[in-house]
């Protein structure tokens, strides 16, 4: 694993109004690891994302991605260098079929400029390699279900069709918003392994999650947020000893519950 | 059937549908020949119109027709397909028309050189004037293409501009009826199978899913404000080639070719013909125009009338004509025991 800084976030600071959503955080993300951002609810995750990839204005401070200042950017641009995100409240297009959903990331400058995930938007038509990349990312192949609505499918394929989504532009980087949330506990054992595979690939993956057992066990390190500032950030072991993250976030018994499954 | 038996329609697709919108599988003549039919009717049907109406008055509102269809088609392209609610039908018609005009009395261009000038340069112009609002969400581009016609035509009476209240007489006509018809009909059935195609293009799919979530589309690294200019693009090219034909069947460019019903009568030929078709709503002009010239007989009752079957039409059949049909087409209906 690489462990040159690959995007650098330097006292980002929202403010809403009179309210605070983000003060001053700065952080970096390395190329190829996994970071997870935790928090209590409101502690400024999600801002956090809207304000790095460009869907929110952040009030002051600095984004640098591969050392190019990219602060401001509007938030197509920003996906054009590769940083892509899932949504927390997935937005499947609910009138087209899955693989066509696909489509939309495959016709984009990116992909027809780098080929798109695994340089397939070079090789055949785009529909094909849309259902070759939901293969990937979980869809039977042969059964109907990739020729389904949007509409009509479950949650678990449509958090899939998320990721699906962000694979197919050639990502950099995936911000990963809730993806396990609204999951049972075997729909997430196998996202898993989806996880390990794209970061052997070579994606940098930042995890927002509230399932805490399961993030620990693809994090490299975690980012802890509270009321709109960084707590600390660390391995999983040092979080979870941390006495301050422990105050403000678990509660001693909740800490007590996780390291016995870990 | 035994009474308080308890029925219920039992509704089957026919087999030749595979897997998603748009793919069949044929293994017959009979099965192509099914397929094709609905398309072959509507080709057959509006060729032979003309000559079926020997009547120049219902020729004359056959053209009339037709070109509210670019309209109609325009708005179902738009609202169904990019999501973007479009009231400016007159603004589009009045903007060709009065470049068709100009073009033709002013600059000495002949009838087949300003038509497709006055389309390629009111496209252009209309696209332009609507830029500024496409970045917004929202109700904002339906006010903004409401707006438009009506500040156009208030502007050219009030500074007397483009022959003021009498418009711009002295435009050159068509040769003659079959020309005028038969380029309408043909341009119409261009139109609306180009239209249906393109929506199923990657571009097309591209602008369908800005409808139905932009802030995922802006997420993939496409720019939709571009998208959305570029199917603006495609709308005021149809509504101005209409307006630029029009001013050449009356002869003349006036104010009222700003009028609301340009954008009024396409919205419910959409609506009663079946929006997210394209179909539908040319099916919608063919049926709503003559109406409302048949009703012209009943003075201002008409507005009445017109009303009273728009209403109708929401209330009981708010699919729209053409899902109606296609369903019936498409299924077989049978009664069932429950």
């Amino acid at each position: 694993m690489s462990t040159s800084v690959l995007l650098r976030v330097e006292e980002m600071t929202k403010a809403f109004g009179g309210l605070m959503a983000l003060h001053r955080v700065s952080f970096d993300l390395r190329g190829g690891e996994v970071l997870g951002i935790i928090g209590p609810n409101g502690s400024g995750k999600t801002t956090l994302i809207n304000c790095i990839t460009g869907f929110v204005r952040m009030s002051s401070g600095r984004v640098v991605f591969r050392g190019r200042d990219i602060t401001g950017l509007p938030a197509h641009r920003i996906a054009d260098l590769g940083i892509t995100r899932t949504f927390q409240v997935m937005r499947p297009y609910y009138s087209l079929p899955a693989y066509k959903n696909l489509i939309v990331p495959l016709f984009s400058p990116r992909a027809r400029r780098t080929g798109g995930w695994r340089g397939g938007g070079r090789l055949g038509d785009r529909d094909t390699v849309s259902i070759d990349i939901l293969e990937e990312i979980g869809f039977e192949r042969d059964s109907s279900v990739p020729y389904k609505p949007a509409s009509a499918l479950p949650t678990g394929y449509l958090k899939r069709l998320e990721l699906a989504r962000c694979l197919a532009l050639n990502p950099v980087i995936i911000f990963c918003d809730e993806v396990f949330s609204g999951l049972s506990m075997s729909e997430i054992a196998s996202l898993l392994p989806l996880i390990e595979r794209l970061r052997m690939a070579g994606i940098t993956m930042v995890m927002i999650e509230h399932r805490l057992r399961e993030l620990f066990r693809v994090a490299d390190r975690v980012l802890v947020l509270n009321f709109g500032e960084k707590l600390m950030e660390g391995t999983p072991e040092e979080v979870l000893e941390d006495p301050r993250v422990r105050e403000a976030y678990f509660g001693s018994e909740k800490v007590a519950e996780i390291m016995e499954h870990a | 059937m035994a009474e308080g038996e308890l029925l219920r329609k039992e509704r089957l697709d026919r087999g030749i549908k595979v897997r998603t919108e748009g793919i069949y599988a044929l293994s017959s003549w009979r099965e192509l020949g099914y397929l094709t039919f609905p398309r072959l009717a509507l080709i057959v049907g509006l060729l032979a119109l003309p000559l079926l109406l020997k009547n120049p008055y219902w020729q004359r509102v056959i053209s009339i027709v037709l070109i509210y269809s670019f309209l109609a088609m325009g708005f179902d392209f738009l609202a169904h397909f990019v999501g973007l609610v479009s009231l400016g039908g007159a603004f589009f018609i009045g903007t060709g028309g009065y470049l068709a005009a100009i073009f033709n009395t002013k600059l000495g261009l002949p009838i087949f050189l300003d038509i497709p000038a006055a389309t390629l340069a009111g496209g252009l112009l209309c696209s332009l004037l609507l830029l500024p609002c496409l970045p917004l969400r929202g109700v904002y581009f339906a006010i903004v293409t409401l707006m438009y016609p009506l500040a156009a035509a208030r502007i050219i009476e009030a500074l007397n501009i483009l022959g003021g209240t009498d418009g711009i007489l002295g435009v050159q006509s068509f040769p003659n009826r079959w020309v005028e018809q038969y380029l309408l009909i043909l341009l119409a059935l261009g139109l609306h199978f180009g239209l249906r195609r393109f929506v199923h293009t990657d571009l097309g799919v591209v602008l369908r899913a800005v409808k139905d979530n932009d802030q995922a589309v802006r997420a993939s690294g496409i720019d939709i404000t571009r998208h959305k200019a570029l199917a603006v693009l495609v709308t005021s090219f149809m509504g101005c080639l209409g307006g630029a034909v029009l001013v050449h069947i009356y002869m003349w460019a006036g104010i009222s070719q700003f009028a609301l019903d340009f954008s009024i009568i396409p919205i419910a030929a959409t609506v009663v013909g079946g929006g997210g078709t394209v179909t539908g709503p040319l099916l919608g002009c063919l049926l709503l125009v003559p109406i409302s010239e048949v009703l012209r007989s009943f003075g201002t009752l008409r507005i009445a009338f017109y009303s009273l079957i728009l209403v109708g039409f929401t209330i009981f059949r708010s699919e729209g004509l053409l899902p109606y049909f296609q369903r019936k087409y498409h299924q077989f209906e049978r009664w069932v025991r429950v």
